[in-house]
């Protein structure tokens, strides 16, 4: 399982070289052109820094997740989101096609919903599962259409290209929408407050996938785009504004509502949320020192937080406990496991020589250096500092350390597959802290040059002399441990901030949701009614006034052609249909009704008679008949005729008929108006009988001209016999329930 | 031979009803022409198509009458490509059917239904004349009538009723519709019809018009606020014909919507397909909320059908090369998806005997390889890439970009979302969930699952596998849909290849 992840960091650091270099590998493989997709991989010092993070701690997840999920059934399948996770994640990174970023993007979310619901039959995980995917979901359309701004301003879907017209970009009017859009999609994939409800929840995935996705990768997936688009929108103050305000809010957020969670893996969400934040926050200050430290943060966040979620997850499998305050003195029981467990911990309290002190430094010194923003830049992040070393003793030390809770029994160390990884990540974070050196001008510089556009010096390393930002990291350390000790009375303070924000987020989500499916059901009953009265009255009434406002704004004036002069057996004719369809509807029984419309039936073939058209004349007088004689057959076996409609429903419906015949009659004769192209049927009659070798012309054009309209209605015909046949025999079983 | 191409996919399913009903007594026949007749019809169609994209537009006058005076069928790319669809469809249906719908319904006509069903969709996709389409209609709601109606449950009955009185409707506003038509421009030839009315000197009493084949076509297509017929009976016939009907039916509608919008009634487009487009929207979002408020498999997906109807209007509404294109794109990619969907519906109602999600559950534990062919559909629908259906909403979601239509680029977006809610709520409880009526820990009653038998699975692979060719070579289709798209944008060629007068 880890074969695939280690041989593709393998295959990665091959070019580890040539991206140190500055260079760009790009290979360009068309996919749909028609829609300009492209599956254009690209590799810069950027993607090369995520391809690593996603590949390498891809493997130590492989290897970790087959210890702890050795005995589950569904491990294999597992393995198989896990993996097409990991794919998807690397598209994200080393695609340079905008489209096919977005299509990589989707496949994260997807594979991460199949792995929160992992546990598909608790409700509780299914649920997570939807609500993550529906909150990245959204950002991620949103993200599309600016996605798809961006490429029609900036002339083409390759990053690498829009990079060259990154001013004309900004300076398009199209640029704050777009901007706003892809941001609604990075914020919420990265659970920026506050949209950063979904990541706690997400801890209903098994602990593998948690400390991967949602700690070390995907949720990172966010912060990638911002720093692939700081060179094409970043530098405005736009930019500047949303970031630093959305980011410095969610890392305050998340700090402080996980600090005082009880929870392993709730407390590491929420760092993780805070952790996110102080990324969207570097990235939006822009300046190059917050570049670095965007960047020294981010390998530190990864390996810490890595580590962290699988000493939770060893602390689980071993003891069955989720909560800090169930377990305690667990180092001599867990002896690996705790010094992973401390190692990360330190390194997220920032304490030296751990990585997380050169990344601590780097964040406090950046915020040092913000001009105006200075006061509440560093105040933000000391008390972020503060608190993270706060939550890392809690998770970290605490749990190892003190006497040991009785009911806890008998605790064994895990198996070497799943305290090696933890360790690995930690031990990591100590061999850079001590060696800087070594990932400082391979990974991190190239990766700053990818999101600045030039190469500026750093210089890494625990000991920077005297500063005010060493001050301030003394100063955090000490405060750090105080908010441990004094843990109890931090919970109860604050305890009423924690109900705000899940009021101001997670409870809105779920109102929206009711909400929305009260919404569905209220309009669905409304026009879904199951009435079919009330399905014909809205087609008729939006017939009705559709055509009339059409004829009205459009049409313009036509004259009624009233100067042909009424002939007597005309007017008697139209007056006797006119007074059977009014009798018609007054009738009180069926068979009065059906009689009456036998004789407007009658009539208008005595309209065809007298217009010369005697075929037609006969076939409407045969249909009327035998429609009149069926009708009475059938309606003797029916119930009798009952008024069930109000009279109010009655007058409503009286209206819409005579407005629609209304409508009808302006039709046809405004139709008579304007006849302005000779009709073909001149040219039937010219043609039907030297062609054709018929007088009648009628029965040519139905046996000739048109004959397979006629065999059309022939068909018609004979499954409507054919129909009526096996409706009749083919009565229903009694308990057929289809 | 090769000049009556066009003719053979409404011949063949007329032989093949007809062949049917002579050996009535016999379902093994029927069967076997049931298999044998649609594969015919699928590769006479998929010939037809080839030839039309190598030579260009097929007609034929019929009876040798040369139009406008007889009846011309004619073929051009977007024709033969629903053609193929509908062999594709029938052909996939009618394999499943063998086991799929019961020997009781098989008995009686069955088969020659379908066949007919399926004459009356292609006859409509491939006539050049509006009246004869009007006949296809006819052919169409009386086949599709009986067979809703077809066993008689009183739930069946209830559906059906309403399904064909709304349907009427739309029948009689259509033959309204052309008879006016016919009485103003003196001519039923679709080709003669755009030619005529280039030149009319009255194009508000045309829009007009346009306004009767615009609703009887929207109710054909489920539009909004028409669509009512299609949830009230879509969920009542056995799931073959569901099936059937959710691929081909309401695309019949779309389908005279796209050729009469782009061939006949163009004179006052920004108002009629603006028109066209908040009717798409709204068809899409009312859809869509219905299907958020159904707890029933097949009410669901029937809900989504005319969800999804709106993208397909959309780009007609949107009116440019490439809005056309995605819709050709998108009512192809549908057709499949939705098929299969259904499909997928029949198995487990066959399996478990309720299509009701509150009973249903556990068929991820039990049925892998049934989700994953559950998954690919409902994910396609749903729009996730690289799928279909991604393809299909990115390239109308790329036109309203640029014809900046925000408004519905922004509800197309919103609705695919809902769309994948509502695909997770399948997903979640027929498959993710806890079978209802097992207790923890206590083993699968797998006695009344009954064995899924090969001839259902077969066709849902198939679909299954034509819709991961749609997403993955995207590129091929999107280029087939692009040429037909530029055909009815400029639809010169399509009068040309009727009016021309062939010996």
């Amino acid at each position: 399982m880890a074969l695939m992840p280690i041989s593709i960091v393998l295959l990665l650091s091959n070019f580890l070289s040539s991206t140190a270099s500055g260079q760009m590998l790009q290979l360009s493989i068309p996919w749909v052109p028609s829609l300009e997709i492209e599956i254009s991989l690209v590799m810069d010092g950027l993607s090369m820094l995520f391809a690593l993070l996603i590949s390498g701690i891809g493997a130590l997840i492989a290897i970790y997740a087959g210890g702890y999920l050795a005995d589950h059934p569904q491990l294999n399948r597992f393995n198989l989101y896990l993996l097409s996770f990991m794919l998807a994640m690397l598209g994200v990174v080393l695609t340079d096609n905008l489209i096919t970023l977005f299509i990589f993007w989707e496949l994260t979310s997807i594979t991460s919903y199949f792995l929160i619901g992992f546990d598909h039959e608790k409700e509780e995980a299914r649920k997570a599962a939807l609500q993550a995917l529906l909150v990245t979901g959204l950002g991620g359309l949103a993200m599309l259409a600016g996605l798809l701004i961006l490429g029609e301003i900036g002339g083409t879907l390759e990053i690498s290209e829009l990079v060259a017209n990154g001013v004309l970009i900004r300076r398009s009017p199209l640029y704050v929408p777009a901007l706003l859009l892809i941001l609604a999609g990075a914020f919420t994939k990265s659970a920026q407050f506050p949209f950063h409800f979904w990541l706690p929840n997400a801890m209903a995935a098994p602990t593998p996938a948690s400390a991967y996705l949602h700690a070390a990768t995907m949720v990172k997936a966010g912060v990638y785009l911002l720093a692939r688009m700081n060179p094409i929108l970043g530098g405005t103050t736009w930019w500047f504004a949303l970031l630093s305000l959305f980011g410095g809010t969610t890392m305050l957020v998340g700090a402080l509502v996980g600090i005082r969670q009880t929870v392993f893996k709730r407390i590491l969400a929420f760092s993780t949320v805070s952790g996110l934040g102080t990324l969207v926050m570097l990235i939006g200050l822009g300046t190059d020192q917050a570049v670095q430290a965007a960047m020294l943060f981010l390998v530190a966040h990864a390996l810490y937080k890595g580590a962290l979620f699988l000493v939770a997850g060893i602390v689980d499998h071993q003891t069955g406990k989720k909560d800090i305050l169930q377990v305690g003195g667990l180092a001599g029981a867990l002896p690996m496991t705790a010094m992973a467990a401390g190692l990360a911990a330190l390194s997220m309290g920032g304490i030296p020589p751990l990585f997380g002190f050169i990344a601590k430094e780097a964040l406090y010194e950046s915020a040092l250096h913000m001009g105006y923003f200075a006061i509440p830049a560093v105040v933000a992040v000391v008390t972020t500092g503060i608190l993270y070393l706060g939550m890392g003793l809690l998770v970290g030390v605490g749990p190892f350390l003190g006497a040991r809770p009785s009911e806890l029994g008998r605790v064994r160390e895990a198996h070497w597959s799943m305290w090696m990884p933890p360790l690995v990540l930690a031990g990591t974070s100590l061999l850079f802290g001590v060696r800087s050196g070594l990932i400082e001008h391979t990974l991190l510089s190239p990766a700053m040059k990818s999101i600045v556009g030039y190469r500026f010096p750093t210089h890494l390393g625990l000991w920077h002399g005297f500063s005010f930002a060493l001050v301030l990291s003394l100063f955090s350390m000490a405060m750090g441990v105080y908010v441990y000790l004094r843990i109890e009375d931090i919970r109860r303070a604050f305890r009423p901030f924690d109900e705000i924000v899940h009021e101001f987020t997670g409870a809105n989500y779920d109102r929206c949701m009711t909400n929305l499916m009260a919404f569905a059901r209220w309009q669905t009953d409304l026009l879904q009614s199951g009435y079919l009265k009330n399905y014909l009255l809205i087609i008729f009434a939006s017939t009705i006034s559709l055509t009339t406002y059409t004829l009205v704004s459009r049409a313009g004036s036509f004259s009624l052609p009233f100067d042909l002069p009424p002939v007597l057996h005309e007017v008697i004719l139209v007056a006797v249909i006119l007074a059977a369809t009014v009798s018609a509807v007054f009738q009180k029984s069926r068979l009065g009704a059906i009689a009456t419309l036998g004789i407007v039936g009658y009539g208008v073939a005595l309209i065809f008679a007298t217009f010369g058209a005697p075929d037609l004349a006969m076939t409407q007088l045969l249909i009327e008949t035998l429609t009149v004689i069926l009708f009475v057959l059938v309606l003797y076996s029916l119930p009798g005729f009952t008024r069930l409609s109000s009279k109010g429903h009655r007058f409503r419906d009286a209206v819409i008929s005579i407005m629609f015949g209304a409508l009808m009659t302006t039709l046809v004769i405004a139709a008579l108006d304007v006849q302005f192209s000779p009709s073909i049927s001149a040219e039937m009659a010219r043609k039907s009988y030297p062609e054709a070798h018929g007088r009648n012309v009628v029965n040519v054009i139905l046996v000739d001209f048109r004959g397979i309209d006629t065999m059309g209605e022939i068909t018609v015909l004979s499954l409507a016999a054919l129909g009526v046949f096996a409706l009749m025999k083919l009565r229903p079983e009694k308990e057929e329930e289809v | 031979m090769l000049s009556l191409l066009p003719v053979l996919p409404i011949v063949i399913p007329l032989l093949s009803g007809a062949i049917s009903l002579l050996f009535w007594r016999s379902l093994w026949i029927q069967r076997w022409i049931g298999v044998g007749g649609t594969g015919l019809l699928l590769l006479s169609t998929l010939r037809l198509l080839s030839e039309v994209e190598r030579t260009g537009i097929l007609s034929v006058q019929i009876g040798g009458w040369a139009a406008p005076v007889g009846i011309t069928i004619v073929a051009d790319l977007f024709s033969a490509i629903m053609a193929v669809l509908a062999g594709i469809i029938g052909f996939c249906v009618a394999v499943y059917s063998w086991y799929g719908v019961d020997e009781r319904r098989q008995s009686y006509g069955y088969f020659v239904f379908l066949h007919v069903l399926l004459m009356g969709v292609c006859g409509s996709f491939l006539t050049g004349d509006i009246f004869n389409m009007y006949v296809w209609f006819e052919v169409m709601l009386m086949a599709s009538f009986v067979l809703v109606a077809l066993g008689g449950t009183p739930m069946q009955m209830e559906g059906a009723f309403k399904y064909v009185t709304l349907n009427l409707v739309s029948s009689a506003l259509f033959l309204a519709g052309i008879g006016i038509l016919y009485g103003v421009v003196g001519t039923l030839n679709m080709a003669d019809l755009s030619v005529k009315l280039a030149q009319t000197a009255d194009p508000g009493l045309v829009t007009t018009l346009s306004m009767f084949f615009l609703i009887a076509f929207g109710i054909k297509a489920a539009m909004f606020p028409l669509f009512f017929w299609l949830p009230s009976s879509y969920h009542t016939p056995p799931p073959a014909v569901s099936a059937v009907f959710a691929g081909l039916l309401t695309k019949v509608g779309v389908y005279a919507l796209i050729r009469v919008f782009t061939l006949i009634f163009v004179q006052d487009v920004v108002y009629t397909h603006n028109l066209i487009l908040i009717m798409s929207g709204l068809t899409m979002l009312c859809g869509v909320l219905g299907a958020a408020a159904q707890f029933e498999f097949r009410r669901v997906l029937s809900f989504h059908i005319v969800s999804q109807i709106g993208y397909m209007t959309m780009g007609l509404g949107l009116n440019s090369r490439l809005s056309l294109t995605a819709s050709v794109f998108y009512i192809t990619h549908h057709i499949i998806v939705k098929t299969n969907l259904f499909l997928v519906s029949g198995v487990i109602q066959k399996m478990r005997g309720t299509g009701d999600l509150k009973k249903l559950g556990g068929l991820y534990k039990t049925h892998p390889s049934l989700s994953v062919l559950f998954l690919i559909p409902a994910m396609s629908l749903a729009g996730l890439p690289p799928l279909s259906g991604f393809f299909a909403k990115l390239g109308l979601v790329i036109a309203g970009l640029r014809l900046e239509q925000y408004c519905i680029v922004a509800t197309a977006l919103f609705v695919s979302l809902l769309t994948l809610f509502s695909m997770t709520k399948l997903w979640a409880e027929a498959f993710w969930k806890p079978r209802p009526d097992v207790a923890e820990g206590e083993d699968e009653p797998r006695s009344d699952d009954e064995p899924m038998c090969l001839t259902m699975i077969l066709p849902i692979l198939v679909l299954a596998l034509i819709t991961l060719t749609i997403g993955i070579g995207a590129e091929t289709f999107f280029n087939l849909a692009d040429r037909a798209a530029g055909q009815l944008m400029d639809p010169t060629e399509y009068i040309e290849a009727v009016m021309r007068t062939r010996s």
